[in-house]
C-alpha cells in the first residue's frame, strides 16, 4: 500500500522544516496518528527513534521507526525496525519565496500474507491517504497560522519601537 | 471461513481454575473424580459399564491430544503475517474499536482479564487480539489460554502459533515468568454460552484462580471489558443439565452444552462445528492496570479483589451498554 499527499504552504522551506521534523509537534498536525515517542538518545537527526501508532480501521498500526535520511531542510525518510513494515518520507522544495511544497508519502504492508494481505492493502489505502490529506491541510494551517502571529508580534514589537 | 486466521478467531474460552487447582482446593476430590466415573454407573449390569469404559477412553484421547505448553511455538511472523486477515475481519465484519490500549503497561508481565462472548466463535478475541498485536508488535510475547478442547481439535493447531495455550495454572505462571502478556478469560466456556438476554453481565462463575496467579507473580491485572461479541447469534441456554446428562463434564471437563439459534445451522446445539457470526459492532475498553498489593495491602483477601473487579467491569460493560442503540449494529 502506497499513500501520498502534497501541499503547497505560504512560508519559507526552513520554517515548514522546523516543524514536520519536530518529534514534539508530530501529535498535533499528523492526522490519525496516536502515538509519537523518541525512545533514542538523540530526539531529532540520522538514527532517531520514535515509536509511532496510526489508526487505520479497527487497529492502531506501527511500531518502532528509525529515520534513515535526513537532510535539512529537504529531507527526512524513515523506516520501521518493529511493527508492520513501513517507509515514510517528508519532501520538502522551495516552489518560490516563501512558498513551499510539502510531500508525505507512506507505504506499508506485510510480506507474505498472501491475497488477505493484498485485499487489506486496497481497503486501507484510501483511509491512510485521507490520513495524509488531512496531515498536509493541517501542517498548512499550523505553518501559516504560527508564521501569522510571528509576523503580527513583529508588527507589533516594531510599532511599540517606532511609538518609543 | 474456515482458513487459519479465522481458526485465530475459533475460541479461546480461557480459564485459569484448571481442575487440578480445585481438586487442591477442596481435598481429594480429583483423585476420586475418575473412580466416580465407573463407580457411579456401575451399578447395574454390562451396559453402562461399557459407556463408562468408552468415555474413559475418550477422555484418554482427549488428554493426550491436549499439547503442553510450548511457549516457543508462538510464532512472531505467522502471526504478523494473518495480521492482514484480522485486520478485514476486526475492522469490516465487526467494525472493531478498542479503547485504551495504553493502559496496559508497555513492557513486562501482565494479566490480562477479560469478560468473554459469543460462543465458540469468540469475535471479541479477534478484535483485542489484532489490536494487541499491532499496538505492541508482534514481537512483544502474547499468550492467551484456550479450553483443553480447543487446542485439541483437529484443525485448529494453529492457534498455538498464535501464542494459545491450554488453560491451567502451570501453563499461565509459566508463560508470566516468561515475561509475556497473558489473556485470560475466567468466565471461560460458562460464560461465553451465557443467554442472549444475560449478554451485558459479566459473569465469571466464582472463578478466582486468576487472581491467585496475579498475586502469587506479582503481576498487575487489567480488566479487559468487551461488547458486542454476545449479538453475533441468539444464545438461548447453556444447557448444563444436558451435559451432565452426557457426562461431558466428566469426558471433556465441559459443564455446558449451549443451545443458540445460529448462522447457517438454525437451531445450534453443541456449537462444536462453530457458526457464521452475525457482523455486531465490538468496542473493546481497556482500564488502567490494578496493582493488587498496593491497593488491597500487603495480604490481600481473595474475594475481595474478585467482588472489586466483577463491579469495575460491571459499572465500565454497564456504560458501554449505555452507549449503544441497537443490537448488532451497535
Amino acid at each position: 500500500m502506497r499513500a501520498t499527499a502534497a501541499t503547497t504552504i505560504s512560508a519559507p522551506i526552513e520554517t515548514v522544516w522546523a516543524v514536520v521534523s519536530d518529534p514534539e509537534q508530530a501529535l498535533s498536525f499528523m492526522s490519525g496518528v496516536t502515538r509519537w515517542e523518541i525512545e533514542s538518545d538523540e530526539p531529532v537527526g540520522l538514527g532517531a527513534r520514535y515509536r509511532m501508532l496510526l489508526r487505520v480501521g479497527s487497529a492502531e498500526v506501527g511500531g518502532l521507526i528509525e529515520i534513515v535520511e535526513w537532510d535539512p531542510p529537504q529531507e527526512l525518510a524513515w523506516t520501521s525496525i518493529t511493527g508492520v513494515d513501513q517507509r515514510g518520507r517528508w519532501r520538502l522544495r522551495s516552489v518560490a519565496p516563501g512558498r513551499t511544497k510539502a510531500e508525505i508519502r507512506l507505504a506499508a504492508g506485510v510480506a507474505g500474507s498472501g491475497i488477505a494481505g493484498w485485499v487489506a492493502e486496497r481497503i486501507a489505502q484510501p483511509i491512510v491517504g485521507g490520513h495524509l490529506r488531512n496531515t498536509v491541510t493541517q501542517l498548512t494551517r499550523l505553518v501559516e497560522n504560527e508564521q501569522m502571529r510571528e509576523q503580527a508580534a513583529a508588527r507589533r514589537a516594531a510599532r511599540s519601537a517606532h511609538a518609543g | 471461513m474456515a482458513h487459519s486466521g479465522v481458526a485465530g478467531t475459533a475460541d479461546t474460552n480461557g480459564q485459569v481454575d484448571s481442575d487440578d487447582e480445585r481438586g487442591r482446593a477442596d481435598g481429594t476430590r480429583s483423585s476420586t473424580d475418575g473412580g466416580s466415573a465407573s463407580s457411579g454407573s456401575g451399578g447395574g449390569g454390562v451396559g453402562p459399564a461399557l459407556v463408562s469404559r468408552a468415555l474413559r477412553g475418550v477422555a484418554r484421547q482427549v488428554q493426550s491430544r491436549i499439547p503442553r505448553a510450548d511457549l516457543d511455538e508462538r510464532d512472531p511472523d505467522f502471526i504478523r503475517e494473518r495480521l492482514p486477515l484480522m485486520w478485514l475481519a476486526a475492522s469490516l465484519w465487526y467494525r472493531g474499536e478498542v479503547r485504551g490500549l495504553g493502559n496496559i503497561p508497555d513492557d513486562g508481565p501482565v494479566l490480562m482479564v477479560g469478560n468473554h462472548s459469543g460462543g465458540n466463535m469468540t469475535p471479541d478475541t479477534v478484535v483485542f487480539t489484532l489490536a494487541f498485536n499491532t499496538y505492541f508488535g508482534v514481537e512483544r510475547s502474547f499468550y492467551q489460554l484456550a479450553h483443553n478442547l480447543v487446542l485439541s481439535m483437529p484443525g485448529l493447531g494453529s492457534l498455538r502459533r498464535f501464542g494459545t495455550v491450554a488453560a491451567s495454572p502451570a501453563n499461565a505462571r509459566k508463560a508470566l515468568q516468561a515475561g509475556a502478556a497473558l489473556l485470560v478469560y475466567p468466565g471461560g466456556d460458562y460464560e461465553v454460552h451465557r443467554p442472549f438476554w444475560e449478554r451485558n453481565r459479566i459473569d465469571f462463575d466464582g472463578r478466582k484462580g486468576f487472581i491467585r496467579l496475579a498475586l502469587q507473580e506479582n503481576v498487575p491485572i487489567v480488566p479487559v471489558v468487551s461488547i458486542g461479541g454476545h449479538e453475533t447469534a441468539l444464545f438461548l441456554t447453556r444447557g448444563e443439565g444436558l451435559a451432565r446428562l452426557l457426562a461431558l463434564d466428566r469426558v471433556f471437563r465441559l459443564k455446558v452444552l449451549p443451545v443458540s439459534l445460529a448462522v447457517p445451522w438454525g437451531l445450534n446445539v453443541g456449537d462444536m462445528l462453530g457458526h457464521i457470526p452475525l457482523p455486531a459492532k465490538i468496542t473493546i475498553e481497556t482500564l488502567p492496570p490494578i496493582d493488587l498489593k498496593a491497593e488491597f495491602g500487603p495480604e490481600p483477601d481473595v474475594d475481595e479483589i474478585y467482588d472489586h473487579l466483577i463491579r469495575l467491569m460491571q459499572d465500565t460493560l454497564d456504560a458501554l451498554a449505555e452507549e449503544r442503540r441497537l443490537p448488532v449494529i451497535g
